[in-house]
Parts: structure tokens; C-alpha cells; sequence
């Protein structure tokens, strides 16, 4: 698929949690060298960074973001969500973020995953969220609609979230990993499909891609556990966000793929020793999901601010009072959305 | 992978083996002869087949040897159904589901006589009728959709986020294969690519989630019997009646309503058949033509059925819908009353053939 067209309107958002990006950065350097790239510093972060010559990038650090936002306001972008720093800030059509420990993996034919032109090829065709089509995705070459999808449907939806996965280390949780310490992700599925509306799922920030100038403000930094830390097993950020994303998407009509492009997600950390800061967050999960799933936005709420802050009213209301955590969280959330109506809030025009 | 594998790749490939080998009919319809049962040989020999010939009855289908079947042709039909026999298809590959009634057995497993035995990408023979008892062996998961696919598949798990009261799955009813080389397509489809093959081997199994519908093709389909067997009707195609091909597709959209109330799930992807045969698409537009416009109102029926909460068999909630097709779909065209009558008829007819079947409950809704 030619990116020629595109190039200009996709920034790549790399939130660094470690220091030293040299071999990431080389690593993915065939497939990231065309494109801009915003990097963004966990403000936690002490040591300075280290990042090879040669890419087209924006680095921010804690100044940059104290000088945005404010300093009070800076907290919120500590660990895994300095990346949403990134797409605040960021003017392109399309972001593409992956965590600073994955690298370019291979498909079973041992050629390299181009994740970005997959994100890009998941985002640029329509998803079919109101049928489900049994040969997944009709838009991939070799493939299509089958005998008994209803013709009507056929033109699908815009799609305004790829959520890519991950060989190697999983995304599980660390009670998961802890019990299969050996257990790896070798299977490579050769396919992407479209989440069927009113479904929900665990949409995990470790690998997306994601339509700025249609979703942008749903993506949020929001749900923080008390003991969170810098291992992806000890938070929950992404799936809390995830989920506004996707209640979102389903109530604006618009799509949601998973699947390809896979990365390589690096072994690091110990789940037994994370298991006891991500406690928190799988009790959490257990009053999340069934809230979620009951959320019905208003006819009214026509734009993804209008969802991000209807969804925050709801679980004051019901959440609320069930744990502070969900109050601090519904208040992040309008926060939030006032910040990105100020800061956030244009694009680029196409072309420029 | 583009080539089927042969008899003797099956037998490399066949484990001595033969999970629920007293447990599960294989449902076969065919009007022509048995062949293709030679090359699945290795894996299906050990159990016991239930063919329903469709067309002249007064023909003899050959079988392969060494296979323990019984066989129904139009005359058994007539004869063990009486009138009954109105809602079983005539001249069509849906009169299949007389032999899901007739069996005795929790499971069943149909394919399509056109199906070989399909490669994996190694090149190692699919032994489709394990992974299908695998599927539905194992708990599906519609509440709530899994990134890494089946959980219980081996390798894979929930992923983090995955609530943990979520975990253990309800039970499955339903197992969807898919098939390489000729897809399942429909006729327009058909005749603006007919080159097309699908070489894409997807290693997955999913849940398809609660309330979400999909076109289940009966080719390549496995079920638990004792959990959905009496929504699998197949309905009223081929001679006599305006609509072919659209058989499975009425079953699928009956068995999923009903799934979603009762709590069970349905799964789709692997195992995969080689399909041989493109059927003919011209001839397929005319059958299907009525179907392609009319599914434009039914997908909207189905997607809007709620059943009451009072439904807490198989064939109350079959009953029901029978019920609603009437009242909704009754206005489309008088099919939809003959066939709403013709559902109603197939649960009697079930219930004459499988008497302790009436007062099974799974006790679960919604």
C-alpha cells in the first residue's frame, strides 16, 4: 500500500519510560524514518534520554509539559500516560503509539511487520461493527463479504481505532503471567476484524493507532491505581480509556478493528512482584465492565467531547461513591476535555 | 495449503483417538455418492454417519466401506414424519436437518459432500471433527471480547483488563469451521470474482459476542445437540419454494437470538475444510435473489427480537420466534407465514422424535 499520500498526516507518539532509546529507535528505523515522531518524556523520568540521529522528531520533557499545561496540571501525564502529552499536542490526522519496549516483529513468513502501514491500512478502510463477517476483514485483499451479509451493511463505517498485538510477551495481567511465567504469544493470526458494536473489550495501550481528528479527545489519561507503576502490569490507564473510546465509537457509529499488525513486545519485569501493586486493578475491573456495558449516551451527545464528558457525568453518578479512585477519575476526565478543547483542539488542515 | 491433503497425509495425521466416538452423528446430505468420505477416512471411520439423501429417492447412494451409517432418503422421511414432512426441504441440502432430529446422539457434526480434508500451513492434515469437539468441549466467552481470541486455546489466555468473573465461560453451543479454496460467498459476489480463492489460513477460534449476528454456513458446523438442537432448523428452501440457499443463514440468526437469551455461546474459525466445488452462480443469483433483498428486513427482525423472559427452553424460545416471523416478517410476503408455520411443525415433529428432549431446561436467560 503506497504511503506517499499519507505520510505528511501521521505522527508517531512514543512515550519513553526508560532512558535509553537507541536500540528501539534503530530497531524500528526502517519503518519509522518517514515519519514524524513526538516523544514525549515520562516527567518520572531522572536520566536523561538517549536517541540516535537521523529521525524527524519532537522531544518533550517535563519543562515542555509544565510550560503547556501548567505544573499542577503535568502530574497527570506521569508513566505510561505521558504518551497522551503526544496526542494532545500533536497536529496530524493520524497517531500511531507504541510502548518504548516493542520492537518490529515478523509475520510467519519472516518478513517484518510494517505496523504502521497495517495501522494506517486498518484506519483508511471501514469496519463492519453491525454484522459480523465470518472470513474477518472484507476490505484485505483475497478476502470479502460472505453469502448472507446483508448488502446494506456492506459499505461499513469509518474506522477510528486499530488495536494492533503483541508476539512474545502478552498483554496479560500479572496474576496471569505470574502462574505461566514460561508462557509466550507464538501465534501469529493473520487476520483483522472489526469489534462488533456494543461489544466491549480490553483495548490495550501497548500497541494502537487511532483517527486524531475523529477520537482524539476519547483517548485520556484518566483511571490512576494508587500503587501504579512503571510496568504495564500495574496499570490500568489504557483499559479504562479503552473503553470510553469504544462506548464512544459505538454511540458516534464509528469502528473499531483488532488484530494485525503484531510487535514484539520485549520480556521485562517480574509479574509476581507486580502482583501485588495490580491487585488493585483487577478487583477494579470487576465494577468497570458492567458499568460500562450499561452506559447509554444521549441522543444530544453528537461529538466525542460531548461522549467523553457525558461518560465522566455517569460515573460520578454511579461510581462515584463506590471508590475514590472512579471520583478522581470522572474529574480527570472533564479536566480533560477542557484541556483539549484549549490545547488540543486543531488539526492541520490536509495537504498542509 | 492450496491443495487438499490426501488419504494418506489424513492417516499420518489421525491420532488413534476418537474423542466422544459414541457421543456424535456426522450428518452428511448428499444426492450424488460418498466419495469425498474416502479422504476423511483416518478421522471420521470411527463414528457413525446419518445421510440424508435429497432428490430421487428410488437412487442408491454408494458409501465407502468400513462406515457405520444409517440412511433416510424422501420416502423415510414421508414415512417417519407423516405430514410432518412438510417442513423438511425437498431438492435442497437443508433437508439436512431431518438427520440432527432423527439422531440420538449430544453432538453432531455436518459437512458439506463437496469438503475435503484442508492443510494447515506446515502442510500437516486438519483433522476438522478434534478441533470442532475442541470448540465445543471448551467454554465460549460472549460477554466480553477477548484480543488474544480463544482464552482456552492452547498458548493463549484472557488478557489484562479481562475481569476475572468472566472468566469461566459458558458453555458452547455451536462451532463454526471455515473452509479454503472456494469461499462461501454469495452469487453477486461470485460472479465479479470467480477467480477469487481464499488461501488465508486465520489460526483462531473466537466467541462471537453476545448480540452480534454472523452468517453461520452449515458446510463445515458442529453443535451441541442437547443444548440447541431444536433451533437448528434449516427451513423451507428448494423445490416448491422461492428461496434457496439461505437455509443455514435462517438457522444462524434463529440459533444466535436464542444463544444470547439462554447464555450460550457460538464460536467461528478454525477448524477448516477444503471446499472443491464452485456451484454454478447463475444458478445460485435466481435461488438466492429473493433472499438478498428480503435480508434486508429480516437482519432488523432478528437484530430487534427479544425474547421473554419466560423462555427458558430451546423450544419455548423457538416457539416464540416462530410467533414474532409471523407477526413481522408475515407482511414481506407469504413465505414467512408458510415458513413461520413450517418452525412450529419442526419443533412438533422434534419433540414427537425426541420425547425427553421437551422438558430440557438450561435454566439460563439472558
Amino acid at each position: 500500500m503506497s504511503l506517499s499520500i499519507k505520510d505528511h498526516e501521521i505522527d508517531i507518539v512514543i512515550g519513553a519510560l526508560r532512558p535509553d532509546l537507541t536500540s528501539f529507535m534503530s530497531e524500528w528505523r526502517p519503518i519509522f524514518s518517514r515519519f514524524h515522531l513526538i516523544i514525549v518524556k515520562d516527567p518520572d523520568l531522572k536520566e536523561e534520554l538517549k536517541i540516535p540521529e537521523g529521525f524527524n522528531l519532537d522531544v518533550y520533557k517535563k519543562p515542555d509539559i509544565d510550560c503547556v499545561v501548567g505544573t499542577s496540571t503535568s502530574t497527570i501525564f506521569s508513566g505510561y500516560s505521558c504518551r497522551y502529552f503526544g496526542y494532545l499536542v500533536s497536529r496530524k490526522k493520524y497517531i500511531i503509539s507504541v510502548d518504548d519496549d516493542c520492537y518490529p516483529a515478523k509475520d510467519n513468513k519472516g518478513i517484518l511487520v510494517d505496523a504502521v502501514a497495517q495501522h494506517i491500512t486498518n484506519l483508511t478502510t471501514p469496519a463492519t461493527p453491525f454484522f459480523f463477517n465470518t472470513l474477518y476483514d472484507p476490505f484485505t485483499e483475497g478476502a470479502d463479504f460472505v453469502r448472507g451479509y446483508p448488502f446494506s451493511l456492506r459499505s461499513g463505517v469509518q474506522c477510528a481505532l486499530s488495536c494492533g498485538l503483541w508476539l512474545n510477551l502478552a498483554d496479560y495481567d500479572a496474576p496471569t503471567q505470574a502462574l505461566k511465567p514460561e508462557e509466550r504469544n507464538s501465534r501469529y493470526v493473520d487476520a483483522v476484524l472489526t469489534v462488533p458494536a456494543r461489544s466491549l473489550m480490553p483495548i490495550s495501550g501497548i500497541n494502537i493507532a487511532f483517527n486524531r481528528e475523529v477520537i482524539g479527545p476519547a483517548l485520556l489519561p484518566s483511571l490512576r491505581l494508587g500503587g501504579e507503576g512503571k510496568f504495564r502490569w500495574e496499570t490500568m490507564e489504557d483499559i479504562w480509556s479503552g473503553m470510553c473510546v469504544k462506548v464512544a465509537c459505538d454511540h458516534l457509529g464509528l469502528g473499531v478493528k483488532t488484530g494485525m499488525p503484531y510487535v514484539w513486545r520485549n520480556d521485562r519485569g517480574d509479574a509476581i512482584a507486580s502482583l501485588r501493586k495490580e491487585w488493585e486493578g483487577v478487583k477494579l475491573m470487576e465494577e468497570v465492565v458492567p458499568f460500562f456495558q450499561s452506559v447509554r449516551l444521549p441522543r444530544e451527545a453528537t461529538t466525542t467531547e460531548d461522549c467523553v464528558a457525558e461518560v465522566a457525568n455517569v460515573v460520578k453518578e454511579q461510581l462515584g461513591s463506590k471508590d475514590p479512585i472512579f471520583a478522581r477519575a470522572a474529574k480527570a476526565m472533564v479536566d480533560w476535555v477542557m484541556l483539549w478543547k484549549s490545547v488540543g483542539s486543531s488539526t492541520s488542515s490536509p495537504g498542509a | 495449503m492450496n491443495e487438499p491433503a490426501t488419504a494418506i497425509e489424513a492417516a499420518v495425521a489421525a491420532s488413534p483417538l476418537h474423542p466422544l466416538k459414541d457421543e456424535l452423528d456426522i450428518v452428511i446430505p448428499t444426492i450424488r455418492n460418498l466419495d469425498f468420505l474416502e479422504m476423511w477416512r483416518p478421522f471420521l471411520q470411527p463414528y457413525h454417519l446419518i445421510i440424508v439423501q435429497d432428490g430421487d429417492p428410488s437412487k442408491t447412494i454408494k458409501v465407502p466401506n468400513g462406515f457405520d451409517y444409517e440412511l433416510y432418503n424422501r420416502n423415510d422421511i414421508n414415512r417417519i414424519l407423516g405430514p410432518k414432512a412438510s417442513c423438511i426441504s425437498f431438492k435442497d441440502s437443508a433437508c439436512r436437518c431431518f438427520g440432527y432430529m432423527v439422531s440420538k446422539k449430544k453432538y453432531i457434526f455436518t459437512i458439506d459432500d463437496d469438503c475435503f480434508v484442508a492443510k494447515d500451513p506446515s502442510g500437516k492434515a486438519i483433522n476438522a471433527l478434534e478441533q470442532h469437539i475442541k470448540n465445543l468441549l471448551s467454554p465460549s466467552t460472549p460477554f466480553f471480547f477477548n484480543t488474544l481470541y480463544d482464552p482456552f486455546a492452547e498458548g493463549a489466555d484472557f488478557v489484562r483488563g479481562y475481569p476475572f468473573s468472566l472468566r469461566e465461560g459458558v458453555s458452547t453451543a455451536v462451532s463454526h469451521g471455515l473452509w479454503l479454496n472456494i469461499p462461501d460467498y454469495d452469487a453477486p459476489t461470485q460472479l465479479v470474482k470467480p477467480l477469487e480463492r481464499n488461501t488465508r489460513f486465520v489460526d483462531a477460534v473466537l466467541t462471537i459476542p453476545k448480540g452480534t449476528l454472523f452468517p453461520m454456513c452449515g458446510m463445515n458446523l458442529a453443535f451441541d445437540r442437547q443444548l440447541i438442537g431444536p433451533a437448528m432448523y434449516f427451513g423451507l428452501m428448494g423445490e416448491g419454494q422461492p428461496i434457496g440457499r439461505y437455509d443455514d443463514m435462517w438457522a444462524g440468526w434463529c440459533i444466535k437470538v436464542i444463544c444470547d437469551h439462554l447464555g450460550l455461546g457460538v464460536k467461528t474459525g478454525l477448524p477448516y475444510i477444503y471446499h472443491s466445488k464452485a456451484s454454478n452462480p447463475f444458478v445460485n443469483l435466481r435461488k438466492e435473489y429473493k433472499g438478498i433483498y428480503w435480508q434486508e428486513d429480516i437482519i432488523p427482525f432478528f437484530q430487534q427480537v427479544v425474547l421473554p423472559k419466560d423462555c427458558t427452553t430451546v423450544q419455548k424460545c423457538y416457539i416464540e420466534l416462530a410467533k414474532q416471523v409471523k407477526e413481522k416478517l408475515g407482511k414481506i410476503d407469504p413465505y414467512f407465514d408458510k415458513l413461520a408455520d413450517a418452525m412450529v411443525t419442526w419443533i412438533q415433529a422434534w419433540d414427537g422424535l425426541n420425547p425427553t428432549s421437551a422438558s430440557f431446561s438450561n435454566g439460563k436467560t439472558g
